[in-house]
């Protein structure tokens, strides 16, 4: 019999919801069976912190007196966009500090703020009649400020490709540093805990979804940038076979935490954040727990020559993450030693807080108000004349 | 006498070639090799110590850097701060030596200090820079 949210969230409501990781339910579905465990459980827990660079935070700072039309504004040197009325400002993850350069960034200011550190807003306009302040210089911390929404536009990629190096220099990426001559194969997803690869045709995650974001409870915003469920699919399984699906997520910052949100910085290549991020996945019927069954084994993913600086780089073979976890891979007839960029340590973590949050009823499952896109192109960007 | 400690690092194609036979032979200059990882066709890993006249060392390590071996100071430390660490396993991907591994039951970074070549690669392999280096 096929469960709602409605029914689900009234077990909540009384304790006896049974809630499992993505990874508890592997096991569980060998012993029992996908019908028995869709009949006995109501939610597994879905997680992966990994470095997202397309996050940010939306603020909002309050008015001085006499006010001031923020034009330009710098966080710790770090520019923010504020191009949206007078004292709001967007501070984007990857901006770079202009006295600091690599060494810190919009995440590190995110990261700050969290830590309750004072951060100095430096603000110019050209002033106004309403507006006739020309310069602010003076701190904020994240309690004197109004609003502080963490927004990002994309985040918990359906998967992700595999990074390797065929050069004979070692080249500094986003996947971290990659090695000559195949030196080694970076990876990037929590796989058989990741979001969306437990629910790969978004079935019951979508605009709306209630999620874990940094430590607190946010929500889907929209698809993210860049959703592309067009990507190419294994048949069986229905995972997608390279990046596909994304997430555009929102939450309140202000009652975010630094051991779920952390700056990182990828040597050469610049500043990111690292976010945590929990999604609840209702076993509505047996399909739902034939997809959360599917294990590393039968999760795969492209290996990827970062050495071509292209968009399309050289498809080098599929791999399991089977395969990846163990450790070593083969690429070109060469052993390639492998290591992940997403911490499957902290994942754990997440999801476990959040089976927790749901056993004790201290979090609901919120039914999708509209889905993700299923089939939308992923375009590129050209050089028209 | 003099005597320095460095790390080298050679490329596959030097790897078979008579380096250390031709830094004691040419340069006149003792070596204790206190830690080596060489695979054929493969980048190797060398700690040395170098002893003999300053002059010797000095040509002994432009002969090195003039062959394209990547030589770099010994570091005296690496300290890795576990309270900050994420386990996220960037930093594994850069230690050959595998001194940074994953745990793999628990997926939590282990530090096998016994491995350590002390090269400092990790350091700016860490994202969240948690690992540091000491030098002399
Ligand atoms: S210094 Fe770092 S990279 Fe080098 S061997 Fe030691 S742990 Fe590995
Ligand atoms: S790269 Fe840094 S944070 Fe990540 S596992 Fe290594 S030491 Fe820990």
């Amino acid at each position: 019999m096929p469960k709602t949210f409605a029914e689900i969230n009234e077990k909540i409501r009384n304790g006896e919801a049974v809630v499992v990781t993505a990874e508890e339910v592997i096991d569980l579905v060998k012993e029992k069976g996908e019908k028995k465990v869709a009949e006995e459980v109501d939610v597994v827990t879905t997680a992966t912190f990994g470095p997202m660079c397309s996050s940010g935070a939306l603020l909002n700072f309050g008015h001085s007196d006499p006010p001031i039309k923020m034009q330009k504004v710098w966080l710790n040197d770090v520019l923010a966009y504020a191009g949206v009325a007078a004292v709001d400002a967007y501070i984007g993850a990857t901006e770079l500090s202009e006295t600091r350069g690599m060494e810190y960034g919009g995440a590190h200011v995110i990261e700050d703020l969290i830590s309750g550190k004072k951060v100095r807003l430096r603000a110019t306009s050209h002033g106004t009649d309403c507006y006739p302040r020309k310069e602010f210089d003076s701190y904020i911390t994240l309690d004197s400020i109004n609003q502080a929404i963490l927004f990002n536009p994309r985040n918990a990629y359906q998967n992700y490709s595999v990074a390797t190096n065929s050069s004979d220099r070692t080249i500094y990426t986003y996947m971290g540093i990659l090695l000559p001559n195949f030196g080694n194969a970076n990876y990037c997803n929590c796989s058989q805990l990741s979001p969306l690869i437990n629910d790969p045709l978004y079935r019951t995650i979508g605009v709306g979804t209630r999620i874990f974001l940094g430590g607190t409870q946010g929500y889907i915003a929209w698809e993210g940038t860049q959703h592309n469920p067009r990507q190419k699919r294994d048949e069986k399984t229905k995972i997608p076979l390279a990046p596909a699906g994304t997430l555009c997520l929102i939450g309140n910052l202000k009652e975010m935490s630094r051991d779920f949100l952390r700056a990182a910085i990828f040597h050469k290549y610049g500043v990111t954040l690292t976010v945590g991020v929990g999604i609840p996945i209702p076993l509505l019927d047996e399909e739902m727990a034939h997809f959360v069954s599917i294990s590393d084994e039968e999760i795969y993913t492209t290996i990827l020559d970062y050495s071509v600086p292209r968009r399309e780089k050289p498809n080098l073979g599929r791999v399991s993450y089977k395969e990846l976890r163990n450790g070593e891979i083969e690429i070109k007839k060469k052993r390639v030693p492998t290591a992940p960029l997403s911490s499957l340590y902290k994942a754990r973590e997440i999801a476990q807080v959040l089976k927790e949050w749901i056993k004790k009823g201290k979090f609901f499952l919120q039914e999708p108000i509209q889905r993700l896109p299923v089939d939308e192109k992923f375009k590129p960007l050209d050089i028209r004349r | 006498m003099a005597k320095k400690r460095i790390v080298l690092t050679f490329p596959p194609e030097l790897v078979d070639q008579p380096i250390i036979y031709r830094l004691v032979k040419d340069y006149d200059l003792v070596l204790n090799i206190l830690r080596a990882q060489v695979t054929p066709k493969e980048e190797g890993k060398m700690v040395l110590e170098l002893e003999g006249g300053k002059e010797g060392i000095n040509k002994g390590l432009r002969y090195l850097e003039d062959i394209k071996v990547d030589v770099q100071p010994l570091a005296k430390d690496i300290k890795l701060d576990e309270q900050e660490c994420t386990s996220c396993g960037a930093c594994i991907a850069v230690c050959s030596p595998k001194a940074l591994s994953m745990n793999k039951e628990s997926w939590k970074l282990e530090f096998d200090r016994d491995r350590c070549l002390l090269c400092g690669l990790c350091v700016p392999a860490c994202p969240l820079g948690v690992i540091q280096v000491e030098f002399d």
